[in-house]
């Protein structure tokens, strides 16, 4: 059997008795693995000693220059999940997949080159582009083919996936620690080998995903589903084309909201450590700043999978309702948990906030389908996802120029963060405004079945022959 | 080309699937647990 044949999307329609629950373990196969992205920091400190070994050495690379393989990263994978979206979505789960995984792998591997030679451009090359690429396609793909399996339950399927790559850094990051301190010796720093061994591991998961991937058959219902004869306000039985979508105020709306949700969650998430400590200085040590960050990472994978469960009851604008008035009145209270010196209150917002940021990832493939329609989906999430990208910048920018302005201004450390914190909750304010001028899609833009293309060659055809 | 692939899945194989994501993601999330128990210590 040719490979190209096998990877084919009319190879992955799933015959009848296939279970529908064999899909989600192909997704998380995926973004498990993709889901690393969040632990690669753990490389960082041991590749500024790759020549110095115990300490930097002057040729070391440096945090700075090492930070951009991450930033770019995520840059690509906003533009690879834009750029790729539709040949994703016509191509099918496994091509795509398939895509992913040898960039993934590829990526490690010539960053594993990189390391090997000390070239940082490598790395950049490797795990920046080759590794973004991946993470975009890899990203959307399972995503959109969950949602057209479980059409009754779409939030709690996505929510399935994307928890997965909020998990993957659980995995990663004690791998990849464990595994450099194997290949360590007191003359080598054993990254370049953690680096050919997770490209392998991953490349295996991967490729399994991609053989169990199924798509359901055309017009696959799940047993006892009924869809609704009549479409409600805000979920949509039409579809839009991809490009037609970028054309309505609903994908810049809900662009805009993913925006700020992610850009309040980004802003914390990396500065958690940090602020906890300056805002209770001698209560919360490095080691319990450590523990707040696993903490907050369990409630961020746990949120993508709980509030896009809720979702499916409560409706995405209502979810994008409650991370909106959530958000902004946790973002108003964290100041004064600082000013009354509760630890646990300052914990419980952080957690909840965080539980938010995952939910509004995991929510919104959801918010896209019953807008949009299922035939896209995949597509269309990819271009969003440059809310991502966007809000990769702003959300650390946002914390550290602030905090940093306030602290050149003689404001205590303590009370240095306030300020970022009350812009956040301003930010919300716009997010909720946008999310409630989200309604339906106009007729105008869904696509036409055959039957409505003939009938309106017709009537142009009349409407001419009578002028 | 047409998929001719109509075997019915079986409870093995999801046992097989499901425990061969959940398991490491199981790992990860008790290890993560156990560093986070710092917090309160």
């Amino acid at each position: 059997m040719k490979l190209t044949s096998f990877l084919e999307r009319s190879r992955t329609v799933a015959g009848p008795g296939f279970s529908r629950w064999m899909v989600p373990p192909a997704a998380l196969c995926v973004h498990l693995c993709i889901g690393q992205a969040y632990a690669y920091s753990v490389f960082n400190l041991p590749m500024t000693r790759l020549i110095g070994i115990n300490e930097s050495a002057p040729d070391d690379w440096k945090l700075t220059q090492l930070g951009w393989i991450f930033s770019l990263a995520i840059f690509f994978l906003g533009v690879s999940s834009a750029v790729f979206g539709r040949w994703v979505e016509e191509g099918g789960p496994r091509k795509a997949m398939f895509t992913a995984a040898c960039c993934w792998a590829g990526g490690f591997f010539i960053s594993a080159i990189g390391v090997s030679i000390h070239q940082l451009w490598l790395l950049y090359l490797g795990y920046g582009v080759l590794g973004g690429i991946a993470l975009g396609i890899g990203y959307i793909s399972p995503v959109s083919t969950l949602i057209k399996w479980f059409p009754d339950r779409p939030g709690m399927a996505t929510g399935m996936a994307i928890m997965g790559f909020g998990g993957g850094a659980f995995i990663a990051s004690p791998l990849s620690v464990w595994l450099m301190g194997k290949f360590t010796t007191s003359t080598h720093i054993g990254v370049m080998e953690t680096f050919v061994v997770l490209g392998v591991v991953y490349f295996i998961f991967m490729i399994v995903g991609s053989i169990i991937v199924r798509v359901p058959p055309p017009d696959w219902k799940p047993e006892g589903y009924v869809a609704p004869v009549q479409a409600t306000k805000m979920i949509t039985r039409n579809n839009v084309y991809v490009y037609d979508a970028l054309k309505t105020p609903q994908f810049w709306l809900i662009w805009v909201v993913l925006c700020v949700n992610t850009t309040a969650g980004i802003g914390v998430l990396g500065q958690a450590s940090a602020m906890s400590q300056e805002m209770f200085p001698g209560r919360i040590t490095p080691i319990a700043a450590a523990g707040l960050v696993g903490l907050m990472s369990l409630f961020n994978m746990g949120g993508r999978f709980a509030w896009a469960s809720v979702s499916d009851f409560i409706g995405r604008k209502n979810t994008y309702f409650v991370f909106m008035v959530l958000g902004l009145l946790l973002y108003c209270a964290i100041p004064h948990t600082g000013s009354v010196g509760s630890i646990t209150l300052f914990v419980a917002c952080f957690c909840i906030i965080i539980s938010m940021y995952g939910g509004g990832f995991s929510t919104v493939p959801a918010y896209l389908r019953d807008m949009f329609g299922t035939q896209y989906v995949g597509a269309i999430h990819g271009m969003l996802l440059t809310a991502w990208s966007a809000a990769g910048i702003f959300g650390p920018v946002m914390v550290n120029y602030i905090r940093a302005y306030n602290i050149a201004h003689d404001v205590p450390k303590a009370q240095a963060y306030n300020t970022t914190m009350y812009i956040m909750a301003g930010l919300f304010v716009l997010g909720f405004i946008c999310n409630l001028l989200v309604k339906a899609v106009h007729s105008r833009y869904h696509m036409k079945s055959e039957n409505e293309m003939s009938a309106m060659a017709g009537k142009t055809v009349g409407n001419a022959a009578g002028a | 080309m047409e998929n001719t692939n109509y075997k019915r899945t079986t409870t093995l194989q999801l046992v097989l699937a499901w425990g061969f994501v959940g398991i490491p993601l199981v790992f990860g999330v008790l290890k993560t647990l156990a560093n986070a128990m710092r917090l309160f210590q």
